[in-house]
């Protein structure tokens, strides 16, 4: 993994190497952040001392997005996002909300209008 | 009908498996935009250095591409794909990716078919409705669906259906087969 350092945009600076970024810790402290549940911003103007990665995921969740998501805009392994997630959270800047947070199982109503959708596709 | 609509947003998760090369990340990429989400594999618990930077110390991890797709049905109403290899060293993924999935597609090669028992398996085992898709390579026809079904032994509820998943409208229609089938499942379970 000797990927030369990469520019997000102008003002985030280099990324450094992902396990370099969380010090080799693997997991948050609470429980691991489902692929799919939903990262807010919440509450006040970030500090200024957050490391790049963690301003760029201030940014992508102004509005709801998933980890996976997350993951995916960084260009981060999913292991490592998770960490700066849980952070961010121990901070109260973010709000982490699992799929299963938000209700029940899928309805009868929710999945017909899945195959709706899908078919409309 | 429930008379709160739901204004909670709702994410939806549906697991693409297979064996190596069946037409996975083709499937995802036909009805969705496709990008690769990397997740790492732990190999090792002592602590190595991974690179020259003073004191750092991380678990010896390597890097496993999954796909990763999205569907917007609505706003508030998004399903998300993920493509996992099926070689049961990936079990770790999908013991996290099928909590709480609605479903699963199994893409079955009738040259390789035995490609496919370990993620038919698996789902059977954990209760995840699946369709089995057998993904048209040359020579796959209708008697591959009956034959697919007799060597996979499969309950006669879990539809088979052939598919040539770099097409679209078929992508659609394992799709639609799938959440078809995990409406009934859910339907009868109350
Ligand atoms: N003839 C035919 N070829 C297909 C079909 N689906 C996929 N292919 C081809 O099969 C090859 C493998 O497809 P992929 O989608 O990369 O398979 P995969 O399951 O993601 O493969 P791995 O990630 O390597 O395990 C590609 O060259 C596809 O173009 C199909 O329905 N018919
Ligand atoms: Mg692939």
């Amino acid at each position: 993994m000797k990927e030369p350092p990469r520019w997000l945009d102008e003002d985030a600076g280099p990324i450094v190497r992902p396990y370099a970024l969380i010090r080799g810790r693997t997991r948050t402290s609470g429980e691991v952040f489902d692929l799919i549940a939903s990262v807010t911003v919440v509450g006040d103007p970030a500090p200024h001392d957050l490391e790049p990665e963690q301003q760029l995921i201030l940014r992508a969740a102004r509005n709801p997005i998933s980890v996976a998501d997350v993951a995916v805009e960084l260009d981060l392994p999913v292991g490592v996002v998770r960490v700066l997630l849980g952070d961010l959270r121990d901070h109260g800047l973010i709000s982490v909300t699992s799929p299963s947070e938000t209700g029940p199982r899928p309805n009868e109503r929710i999945l017909k209008e899945v195959i709706n959708g899908l078919r409309a596709l | 009908m429930d008379s709160v609509l739901s204004e909670d947003p709702v994410a939806l998760k549906i697991l693409i498996a297979g064996g190596f090369g069946v037409g996975k990340t083709t499937l995802v990429g036909s009805i969705s935009e496709i990008r690769p989400l990397r997740t790492e594999e732990v190999l090792s618990d002592r602590g190595v250095g991974v690179d020259d930077l003073d004191g750092v110390e991380t678990k010896t991890t390597t890097t496993v591409a999954m796909d990763f797709g999205r569907i917007t049905i609505r706003e508030g109403l998004v399903v998300y794909l993920f493509g996992t290899p099926g070689q049961e060293r990936f079990w770790f993924m999908w013991d996290e990716l099928s909590y709480g999935a609605l479903g699963a597609v199994v893409i079955a090669d009738t040259r390789r078919l035995t490609d496919c028992f370990p993620s038919v398996d698996y789902f059977e085992q954990r209760g995840t409705p699946f369709v089995v898709a057998v993904n048209c390579f040359d020579g796959a026809d209708r008697h591959s669906v009956d034959d697919v079904r007799i060597a996979l032994d499969l309950d006669e509820d879990v539809p088979v259906l052939l598919c040539d998943v770099r097409r679209r409208t078929s992508a659609k229609e394992v799709m639609v087969t799938l959440v078809e089938h995990s409406l009934r499942t859910l339907t009868s379970a109350n």
